[in-house]
């Protein structure tokens, strides 16, 4: 199987304080990850450091055999977990800035999945609720070809129809090329989406493997693992 | 179409148990054409690879085929169908006399009040 992401001994430290501790995951294509835990884990951390945002203090990470850099940063897609885009921005305005940045943009797809979530071009990105930003930060991050979608946290702070907006977009616009990784505390709503699962805890993989088998072996979902390894 | 995942038990299994109860209840009919995996993912909210597990997994068991750019079909087997509704009505049957048992009935008074139903609902 084609691995897209990999790292190794992954390991990033603040003043003496671990964020991620020897982290080691191997990503292949095609395959939406759901990386779990709580608050504080190292979830964003690692995000991160594939995004090519921040380095890591030691050890490596691969995504299509390659470093983080200007290439990986082509290729990879991340939807932050704090707003990124200018105050002054409409939200057609915002789709401009990512057709002038991103090669792989596709802005006729922008404007379809704008339509899907019923925003309105014409309207200020500050006036926003939490969850059309949500909905416009995703719009942008799906629109663009890319192999690898980094999506930290993309249900937050949302009502549960918004939600289901989002899952059905996510749902949608995976394909077989690509992998997803999704960072959520809300696993419930997500459960069903995810091949494989990550569970960090304290900058450390806890608990990984296919959703489908843990739920065979342990006969639990995936929600309720979560609870218990992280009780 | 409605189904309701109990996600303790792994996805593809429940919904090929739901696209089975849909050909037995005649639902879906020999022949059909199954929904491509990516409407039925769209429409269930799962993860396209699972879908695509429970489709080959009800090929293996010789429910369906696929035909290449085409999609899936359920056969045209009367007797795989009828070996469905064997299987699911034994299941049935299963839980059904466990529970009874479990409030307290003896199997012949199980049988009883079977018969009572099933008289009853004649009338």
């Amino acid at each position: 199987m084609d691995i897209l992401l990999s790292t190794e001994n992954l390991t990033k430290s603040y003043l003496g304080k671990k964020a991620l501790n020897v982290v080691n995951i191997e990503i292949p294509k095609g395959k939406v990850v759901g990386i779990l835990g709580p608050n504080g884990s190292g979830k964003t951390t690692l995000l991160k450091i594939i995004a090519g945002l921040l380095k890591p203090s030691s050890g490596k990470v691969l995504i299509d055999g390659k470093e983080p850099g200007v290439y990986t940063k082509s290729i990879v897609a991340y939807l932050p977990d704090t707003p990124f885009l200018y105050k002054w921005m409409k939200i057609k305005d915002s789709i401009d800035f990512y057709r002038d940045f991103y090669k792989d943009f596709d802005e006729e797809k922008a404007w379809e999945l704008l339509k899907f979530m019923n925003l309105d071009p014409d309207s200020k990105v500050t006036s926003l609720s939490k969850g059309m930003a949500e909905k416009l930060n995703l719009t942008l991050t799906l629109s663009r070809k890319a192999k690898l979608y980094i999506l930290d946290e993309p249900l937050g702070g949302v009502d549960p129809t918004t939600r289901e907006k989002i899952l059905d977009a996510i749902i949608q616009n995976y394909n077989e090329d690509s992998s997803m990784l999704i960072t959520t505390h809300l696993v419930n709503d997500i459960e069903r989406l995810f091949d494989e699962v990550l569970f960090i805890a304290n900058g450390s993989i806890v608990l990984s493997g296919n959703a489908e088998e843990l739920r065979l072996k342990e006969e639990k979902s995936i929600d309720e693992l979560y609870r218990e390894v992280f009780k | 179409m409605d189904i309701k995942f109990n996600e303790k038990a792994p996805i593809y299994i429940q919904i090929m148990d739901y696209i089975k109860q849909n050909i037995i209840s005649g639902k879906i009919n020999p022949g059909d054409k199954l929904p491509s995996v990516r409407e039925m993912s769209a429409f269930l909210k799962v993860n396209p690879n699972t879908l695509q597990r429970a489709y080959q997994e009800l090929e293996r068991e010789n429910i369906t085929y696929t035909q290449r750019g085409m999609g899936t079909f359920v056969k045209e087997d009367e007797e795989m169908i009828q070996v469905l509704k064997k299987d699911v009505a034994r299941e049935v049957i299963n839980s059904f006399v466990e529970r009874m048992k479990n409030i307290g009935f003896t199997e012949k008074e199980i049988v009883n009040i079977v018969k009572e139903r099933l008289e009853g609902e004649d009338k």
